[in-house]
């Protein structure tokens, strides 16, 4: 097909030739083309299909605020819906497919739902699907679902990278028409790092769409001018394709560059596009002025636009939307597009006003009235015109250009709670007072709608944002015409008359939710869903607002407007999520020993950021259980290790060190001498338990403390707000080093003899008891610390060095070891070892147990106070009946014990209200042969022994178990302190 | 938001941790005869204002500094940053 609707000459590079599909047929269009401009130039005004009446639908405009002409573009992986075709920049080999259809555009066969309108006005959903309500998933949902909605998704992973960046700069420029050229300008040659930023590819803003002069030259051409010379200074950033899509706390803004967007695919190792926080000092808002449609009766056919975009696609692109136009305006910019569409030889069928003192013209006829329906299926072909005098006339046209006026683009005004004030001249909102701090705006965007004063106002803006001194630079002359309008939002009588063509809303529909009570304008918007679509209500919601004033008998401030909120156009998931996707979602942190664990074919799993080894298969092991068996019974036989590096390390230092560990731990360390380890138990404020960890007393002034991986952080954020708030005089340092020392738990009976060849200090039982703990140096020189504790229960010590040394430590034990069959062991082997030994871990420390829960009441000192202290001394924490640490073990030893299961009597009902206790931890003992659980039973330590059932009736679980201690293993801690 | 921290100079407050009521400085007395119910009030109730508050927020991806800021909840605008060590001691604690 040829291109049969180009007109002349514009901003569009006639030498080269792109060609692009749609709908699966071939177009061709040019450098500078958008799809939009591309697709009419051949000929075609039909683009899509509404969203609940699957009405026929072509562009409405010329750029963002477009709610019509969505397309799927791309294919693949890379296909992406809901793109508006208004925006997106022609590349050679560009494929587009309409949607929300069923058959083909042109016969779609949803298009029935038109005939149904009746039924489908405002509140549809709300009252038509109520009963029954058995229905609604079944049956109505998944109709609506397939019949709604637009665009698809490819269901394929995004192949594109996404980026995120910040910048700084001293002036960020919103919008690159006149104000902001000549606030860049102004800035620019004063010396200030300047940001310009505009969502269009080529920068000029409305002087592209423009016939007007700026001094001697076109109004685009002066537009090219300004942008080469502030692309020559090195203050000044330019960054065309880039959304400013909101306005954040002080002076931030989030800005989408299209890096990629214009191109088939990326080039190698750019990003599709870039997420960028700019952090400025100032704002000089030139976001310009959108055009609003009228409203009247099918409005909405192919071929009628807004009279803007009409002389867009002309000016511009140098497309006719059709031979043949009329217009349809209330001001006197609807007789703008008509001579500029007739002095590109374009017909000029009429010029319909609604006012009685229209400007006349020698070129085309102006009538007096009003455009009251359309005809054509598939595109405009009339226009129905009923004259001032009553009578009618149908115009002969393939499109229509409407007129409302103009809407300054207030939207970034209104980020932080700004609201818009009224102004009368313009019929149109204006940005208010409450301007986002360090914002000024200027041009269109300020109700500054003529290009004098919008090249007038962006020099000032900066030049008063700057600070700039001196007299004002004589600006070129250009054109400022006033503001001529008699606000005309629709035509009376009218039903189907489309207000928001995304979201299918009509004037009935507004009459209809006024009528039924909906009659604030938050409530109006949630009941017909106007302005709710991706376009948000740009070219919409003054038309609502208007009709709902009427309705009302209020003016149209005293309706107001809903809340403006980012992002100013939609943004894809994908730039928002930037890199932190998939594996990068969160940072990785490997230990020391990673490689080392990677070698030996250990699995991992995460554990906070960490990857942890969770056990080691042996070649023949088919399930992780042989594994963690082999893994358990290999230690307790004779000797393993596992990393510990990840768990949290605090040194806390200075001569009140022993006070502050007082004031943190519910038990006492003040009396602790030093070359001991002591186990802690930490409460929160409220008396709950927070972390428990080991703090071991290095020097008289030193501690080393350790806390669990999970809480890591916390509690180290908690300790230095001890420090820092309550205690500010304590002489005392902490400092984190979890990272600095990699550490190993070497576990079992021949874990003495296997350090013994490293460590090159005595460590026998009586050298080095259990508890504790020394600096030492091993393999005959490098500095480690030693400590004599145990998780697992057995003869055990955790032995630390510095982080560069962790792999070859672990290598040296692996080699030392081989003559006891030293046998590492992960997560899960250490997780069975400590349910065996009763230690409470996260399971059991889960927010919402005390110290007398687990067993350690007893342990909060009497003698100190400590944080928690009070609290945990409430009647409600220690009542009667409550919660005690359990083992429990099933009578049937084939039997499992679930952990989450709960515990109910011997006899009686499964109920809540007879809940006993609950299995925390869990796991198969290789040791005793059968399942073991550790859990919390009401009055637990006076029912050892006691039958009870373990139940998860969501599981349809149910055991009987018997209540033991905790301690399943060497309850008497001899092995500890062999 | 940006938080003009008194030793480092403005920092974007995603380096920050955020922790509420700087009156979580002001810990009871425990051996007041009043310490069950002077916790109680210190530990569960705390004022919501809308307007001006002085909040506590620790410098967690910087220099450990818990800080007091007074921010306005309404417009998030800050008029004043302190480092909460120089608040505890101003308000009387010490060890």
């Amino acid at each position: 097909m040829t291109q049969v609707n180009r007109i002349g000459r514009a901003q569009v590079d006639f030498t080269k030739t792109l060609k692009f599909s749609f709908d699966g047929k071939s177009y061709t269009g040019h450098p500078g083309d958008t799809l939009a401009s591309a697709l009419l130039a051949n000929g075609v005004r039909l683009m899509g299909r509404s969203f609940k009446y699957h009405r026929p639908r072509g562009p409405l405009s010329a750029g963002s605020e477009e709610p019509n002409a969505l397309v799927e573009l791309r294919g693949g992986a890379r296909q992406e819906p809901n793109t508006r075709a208004t925006t997106v920049e022609l590349f050679d080999g560009l494929l587009a497919k309409s949607q929300n259809r069923l058959g083909s555009l042109k016969f779609d066969l949803l298009s029935i739902n038109d005939r149904f309108s009746n039924f489908l006005t405002a509140g549809f959903y709300y009252k038509t699907f109520m009963w029954p309500a058995a229905f609604w998933e079944k049956l109505y949902e998944p109709i609506i679902r397939n019949a709604a909605g637009l665009g698809s998704l490819s269901l394929q992973d995004d192949p594109d990278v996404y980026d995120k960046g910040f910048l700084h700069c001293d002036l960020l420029i919103i919008g690159a028409g006149p104000a902001g050229l000549s606030a860049a300008l102004t800035a620019g040659r004063a010396g200030a790092d300047v940001i310009l930023a505009d969502e269009d590819f080529r920068m000029g803003g409305r002087l592209n769409s423009e016939t007007f002069a700026i001094g001697d030259a076109s109004g685009a051409d002066w537009a090219t001018a300004t942008v080469a010379e502030l692309a020559s200074l090195p203050n000044v950033r330019l960054m065309p394709r880039t959304t400013v899509i909101g306005a954040f706390d002080h002076g931030i803004y989030g800005a989408v560059e299209r890096v990629s967007d214009h191109m088939h695919t990326p080039d190698a190792g750019k990003p599709r596009q870039v997420l960028w926080r700019i952090y400025t000092k100032h704002t000089v808002l030139a976001a310009g002025a959108i055009e609003r449609p009228i409203a009247f009766e099918n409005n909405d056919r192919p071929g009628i636009m807004l009279a803007s975009a009409l002389r867009t696609y002309a000016n511009r692109f140098a497309v006719a939307a059709d031979r043949r136009v009329a217009i349809f305006t209330n001001n006197d910019d609807g007789h703008r597009t008509a001579s500029d569409l007739h002095a590109r030889g374009v017909k000029v069928v009429a010029v319909v006003d609604t006012r009685t003192e229209a400007p006349r013209s020698m070129d085309y006829e102006v009538l007096q009235g009003q455009v009251v329906d359309t005809k054509g299926r598939l595109g405009l072909t009339f226009a129905e015109v009923k004259l001032a005098d009553g009578s009618m006339r149908t115009l002969d046209c393939g499109a229509l250009g409407l007129s409302g006026g103009w809407n300054p683009n207030v939207h970034l005004t209104c980020h932080q709670r700004g609201r818009p004030t009224w102004n009368a001249d313009l019929a149109a909102f204006v940005p208010g007072d409450d301007l986002p701090p360090g914002m000024v705006v200027a041009g269109a965007a300020q109700g500054d709608l003529s290009t004098a004063d919008a090249l007038a106002g962006g020099a000032k803006a900066a030049r008063a944002a700057l600070g700039l001194k001196g007299r004002m630079p004589a600006l070129p002359e250009a054109e400022d015409a006033p503001v001529n309008i008699t606000p005309f939002w629709y035509v009376k009588g009218c039903s189907r008359a489309w207000l928001d063509q995304q979201n299918d809303v009509t004037v009935k529909d507004v009459k209809l939710s006024h009528q039924e009570g909906f009659r604030s304008v938050e409530h109006l918007k949630r009941y017909t869903t106007l302005g709710m679509a991706t376009d948000q209500g740009k070219t919409s919601n003054m038309g609502g607002l208007a009709i709902m004033a009427e309705l009302a008998g209020k003016a149209i401030p005293e309706v107001g407007t809903t809340i403006f909120r980012p992002p100013y156009t939609p943004t894809a998931i994908g730039v928002l999520a930037g890199r932190h996707r998939g594996q990068e979602f969160h940072p990785k942190r490997l230990t020391p020993s990673h490689k080392w664990a990677e070698e030996q074919g250990a699995v991992f799993v995460e554990v906070g950021n960490w990857l942890r080894a969770q056990w080691f298969p042996k070649p023949g092991e088919t399930h992780w259980r042989e594994s963690v068996d082999r893994e358990v019974l290999a230690t307790r036989k004779s000797v393993g290790v596992c990393d510990v590096t990840t768990l949290g390390k605090v040194d806390v230092q200075g001569t009140d060190a022993a006070a502050f560990l007082n004031k943190i731990y519910c038990n006492g360390f003040a009396k602790l001498a030093v070359s001991k380890t002591r186990y802690g138990l930490m409460l929160r404020e409220d008396g709950i338990a927070m972390d428990d960890g080991t703090a071991a007393r290095l020097a008289e002034d030193h501690f080393v403390v350790t806390t669990t991986t999970a809480n890591a952080l916390p509690v180290y954020r908690h300790m230095e707000f001890v420090r820092q708030c309550l205690c500010p005089d304590m002489d005392v340092q902490l400092i984190s080093t979890t990272e600095a020392w990699a550490q190993y738990a070497v576990a079992g009976p021949n874990s003495r003899k296997l350090l013994e060849k490293i460590v090159d200090q005595d460590i026998s039982n009586d050298a080095f008891p259990f508890m504790a703990c020394a600096n030492i140096t091993i393999c005959g020189g490098l500095r480690a610390r030693l400590f004599r504790i145990s998780f697992s229960g057995e003869l055990a010590y955790e032995i630390a060095v510095p982080t560069a040394y962790g792999d070859a430590l672990m290598r040296k034990i692996m080699e030392v070891g081989a003559e006891f069959d030293v046998t590492p062991y992960g997560t899960e082997a250490l997780g069975v070892m400590r349910i065996e030994k009763g230690h409470a871990a996260g399971n059991e420390l889960n927010g919402t147990t005390t110290a007398q829960n687990l067993g350690m009441g007893r342990m909060i000192s009497s003698l100190k106070d400590c944080i928690g202290k009070t609290l945990s001394q409430r009647e409600g924490l220690n009542a009667d009946g409550d919660l005690r640490q359990v083992g429990i073990r099933p009578v049937d030893p084939n039997d499992p014990v679930p952990a989450g299961a709960h515990l109910m009597n011997a006899d009686g009902p499964i109920d809540a209200a007879h809940d006993q206790g609950y299995a925390t931890s869990a796991c198969y003992s290789p040791n005793l042969g059968h399942a073991i659980a550790i859990g919390f039973l009401k009055n637990g330590s006076d029912r050892m022994g006691e039958r009870m059932r373990l139940v998860s009736p969501l599981t349809k679980v149910q055991v009987d178990v018997e209540i033991t201690s905790a301690h399943f293993i060497d309850p008497e801690g001899e092995r500890l302190r062999a | 938001m940006i938080i003009d921290h008194p030793l480092l100079g403005p920092r974007d407050s995603s380096e920050f941790t955020y922790m509420g009521d700087a009156k979580l400085i002001d810990r009871p007395d425990p051996d007041a005869d009043t310490a069950a119910r002077d916790f109680y009030e210190y530990g569960y109730l705390r004022d919501n204002p809308a307007g001006w508050h002085d909040e506590l927020w620790f410098h967690e991806a910087g220099d450990r500094s818990w800080l007091v800021v007074t921010r306005n909840t309404l417009t998030h605008e800050i008029s004043k940053v302190q480092l909460a060590r120089d608040v505890a001691r101003n308000r009387g604690r010490s060890k």
